[in-house]
């Protein structure tokens, strides 16, 4: 039992952090609004060259061939520093998804390399959710059709633009016709891992939202200190102590909920959707709270586009609901725990073995 | 990270459940907070120490085990999985044990440690002061020095079990002059010793779960005292870093009261959800212990790895205390209007010990530092925040 990080997982986490401090800061994320795409290559490219596309690819295909622990970390600092969501949605759920894919489809190990080598952009259209990121100007998204896995070129699809809150979330309806052409996994094949594929992506979702609330956290425990009323830092006041200390609270607690759901899906426990549920929901009140308190700790400057928390804000507000929404999540934790024979209490926390 | 138990502590377990099938007593043993079922509870924990089950974690030559933070995990699973009757002798082998360890001298070690593991010694904790609750630093009771002896006089107040207990351990001003947290001693006072009086205080369940201690020029030699005369302040906060950190309450004390919560609800589904959000509160007890539980074995792997805990053992005791009362106002709900019914009512049904432990839920927000002040230590310790 070590229920810790190895040291590689945490020496990448901690060169990804410095890497994204400098290169994604705040302004650098609002000009790239800006575009029209929402998405700068320069940026991706410079993340690719960390390794970050290339993390969980087998090495036999260039990758680093680490697994969903070493996305728990990293995901949080995708959330952090506020990355486009669909970085992660190529990386690690499209990448984990091809790469269970049986050998005989032919693209299969083409496409490894071209995701660890960050030329290939995935977006993916998973049935949980109703429209897909970022699916106009992937270079081909993956597309439910009955439980098939079909894979279709951005020339085969129609998208319809749907503005978000967040103004780095480009959403689209897609609109296209299943074929045999598109086909790369049969109904049979493609179920279980279009399930594998909806527990990473609330896995991804919810480290993002752990990653967010740190940094809505950061961002409101400094302004705490330097804002002064009354002749004195807010922040020595014990009302608004206590909003930012159980914030820090929530995210302490919401942390080894993910973990564990890292490991679950990365060991294919049984448990593995039940875990990544309760991960989802955990990180998602943990960012929910530092959001709404972090917005009341900065008063009328928190309501502004002027102030940073704005973007971390909004990305929570978005992210809640991808990949699942709260009711959804929480209807799969409550069907799995108040099932008859469920392995409940003390000595069955790493789940049924 | 590895997720698995080694075949080491897959043994152990095994041990310690064969061993409780075999020995919880199958009766409940009467309340603690009365002499009849302190005394049976005294009982137990030399059972449990004649099996070298009381303190697992402490060396093998103080009757333990030598188990390490895991393996006392794996056994508190077992033993609240087992329904096995409650620990008497918390504040001893809990507080004082570990802090002793810390800071006492050999000769106190061996004085004092095997007693306490095999409960002939039972344990109060003698912080508060009528004037000196939160603000322990207002402690006024006085150690004086004379020769090799201290005189003691002052009062203590909210001791838990000090009307059964035989000593109690405690900060006391030994510096008449000092103020604050200078010039504290961390004396351990005999409860028969000349010139201590106790006068129990009934609690909310109207048993005599504390007390009031007072002391009326009452010598206890120098070698009672741990760490050096005016240091008291630093061996205690050790103390209340035990009591909020993990040692206190381990996780597997409230997955089993949320596994009945589960099984309490499944039995009354139909009223239950009538109200749709005590489904939901079910659930999120639920989550909480888990998510208290996680907690537990990532800080152990943390320590493990060198890690020192800190101002986190603030937020630990929200967690617990706030979880126990989630549950146990969750178990009220469901159980409606029978919830008002003392054990052994006869239309009590399952009601059980839902009430008992929803009125003691009530102090945990209270009691090992309030909430309030957990709150502050974490805004001002964890996050920086400038002091008021
Ligand atoms: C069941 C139980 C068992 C106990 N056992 C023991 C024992 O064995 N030994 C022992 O020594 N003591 C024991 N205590 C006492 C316990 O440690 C104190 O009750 C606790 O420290 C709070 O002190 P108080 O009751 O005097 O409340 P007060 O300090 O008077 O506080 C009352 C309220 O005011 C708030 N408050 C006070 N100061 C501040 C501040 N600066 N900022 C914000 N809020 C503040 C508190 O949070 C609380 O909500 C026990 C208490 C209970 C309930």
């Amino acid at each position: 039992m070590d229920f810790t990080f190895t040291d590689d997982e945490r020496t990448f986490r901690e060169a990804i952090s410095r890497f994204l401090m400098t290169e994604a800061a705040p302004e650098a994320l609002r000009e790239i609004w800006e575009t029209d795409s929402g998405r700068s290559p320069d940026l991706r490219n410079k993340i690719a060259e960390q390794g970050l596309m290339a993390l969980s690819i087998p090495e036999s295909a260039g990758g680093l061939e680490m697994g969903d622990v070493a996305w728990s970390l990293m995901t949080q600092e995708l959330g952090y520093y506020g990355i486009p969501d669909s970085l992660a949605d190529t990386a690690y759920v499209s990448a984990g998804l091809i790469n269970a894919l049986p050998d005989s489809v032919s693209d299969r190990q083409g496409w490894l390399e071209q995701i660890a080598e960050g030329s290939l952009r995935i977006a993916i259209g998973h049935p949980v959710n109703p429209l897909v990121a970022d699916a106009h100007l992937a270079d081909f998204t993956l597309l439910a059709h009955a439980g098939e896995i079909h894979a279709v070129p951005r020339a085969l699809i129609d998208v319809e633009h749907n503005p978000s809150i967040d103004s780095s979330r480009r959403l689209c309806r897609v609109m296209w016709e299943p074929s045999s052409a598109t086909r790369i996994a049969d109904a049979a094949t493609g179920q279980p891992l279009w399930d594998q594929a909806l527990n990473r992506g609330a896995l991804s979702v919810a480290g993002q939202l752990l990653g967010l609330a740190q940094r809505m956290l950061d961002l409101s425990v400094d302004y705490a200190a330097q804002r002064k009323q009354f002749g004195k830092p807010i922040g020595s006041f014990q009302a608004v102590k206590h909003h930012l200390a159980d914030v820090a609270g929530k995210i302490e607690f919401a942390k080894p909920v993910l973990y564990r759901a890292a490991y679950s899906l990365q060991h294919g426990s049984a448990d593995a959707a039940l875990h990544a549920s309760l991960a989802h929901t955990a990180c998602g009140e943990a960012a929910h709270l530092a959001a709404r308190h972090g917005i009341q700790v900065h008063g009328a400057m928190g309501y502004t586009w002027e102030v940073d928390l704005q973007m971390f804000m909004k990305r929570t507000w978005a992210l809640e609901s991808a990949w699942g929404d709260r009711t959804f999540h929480k209807a799969r934790v409550s069907d799995a725990v108040l099932s008859d024979g469920a392995a409940l209490g003390p000595g069955h926390l790493f789940g049924r073995s | 990270m590895d997720l698995t138990y080694t075949p080491r502590q897959q043994a152990f377990r095994a041990e310690v459940r064969a061993w409780l099938v075999e020995n919880v007593p199958v009766e409940k043993l009467a309340s603690y907070d009365t002499r009849e079922g302190f005394e049976q509870h005294r009982e137990w924990e030399r059972k449990l120490f004649d099996a070298r089950l009381s303190m697992v974690m402490w060396p093998q030559e103080l009757g333990g085990r030598g188990c390490d933070l895991t393996e006392w995990l794996i056994f508190e699973e077992e033993y609240y999985g087992a329904d096995a009757p409650m620990r008497v002798n918390q504040n001893g082998q809990l507080l004082l044990g570990p802090t002793l360890m810390e800071f006492g001298t050999q000769a106190q070690k061996e004085r004092f440690l095997p007693r306490m593991a095999a409960s002939d010694d039972m344990w109060a904790q003698g912080w508060s002061e009528p004037s000196a609750g939160s603000d322990m630093a207002a402690v006024s009771s006085k150690a004086i020095r004379d020769g090799d002896h201290y005189v003691i006089n002052g009062q203590k107040t909210w001791s838990t079990r000090a009307s059964f207990a035989d000593w109690v351990f405690g900060l006391f001003r030994s510096d008449p002059e000092s103020s604050r947290h200078h010039g504290l001693s961390y004396l351990l006072v005999p409860l028969d010793a000349k010139g201590v009086t106790i006068r129990p205080i009934k609690a909310l369940n109207g048993k005599d779960a504390f007390a009031e201690i007072f002391f009326d020029d009452v010598r206890v030699p120098v070698e009672n005292r741990i760490g050096d005369e005016g240091q008291g302040w630093k061996v205690a906060m050790a103390t209340a870093g035990f009591e909020r950190g993990l040692l206190l309450r381990s996780p597997a004390r409230f997955q089993q009261p949320v596994r009945k919560l589960i099984e309490l609800y499944k039995a009354h589904q139909t009223e239950a959800d009538r109200d749709p959000s005590i489904r939901d509160a079910v659930l999120e007890a639920w989550a909480g212990a888990e998510a208290y539980a996680l907690s537990a074995y990532h800080t152990v792997g943390r320590i493990a790895r060198g890690d020192k805990i800190g101002a986190e053992s603030s937020i630990n005791k929200i967690v617990w205390s706030e979880l126990d009362l989630k549950i146990h106002e969750t178990a009220m709900r469901i159980l409606g209007a029978r919830g008002e019914l003392l054990a052994g009512a006869p239309q009590g049904g399952d009601v059980d010990g839902w009430l008992e432990g929803f009125l003691f839920a009530q102090a945990g927000p209270i009691y090992a530092g309030a909430n309030e002040i957990q709150r502050n230590i974490i805004a001002e310790r964890m996050l920086g925040l400038p002091k008021a």
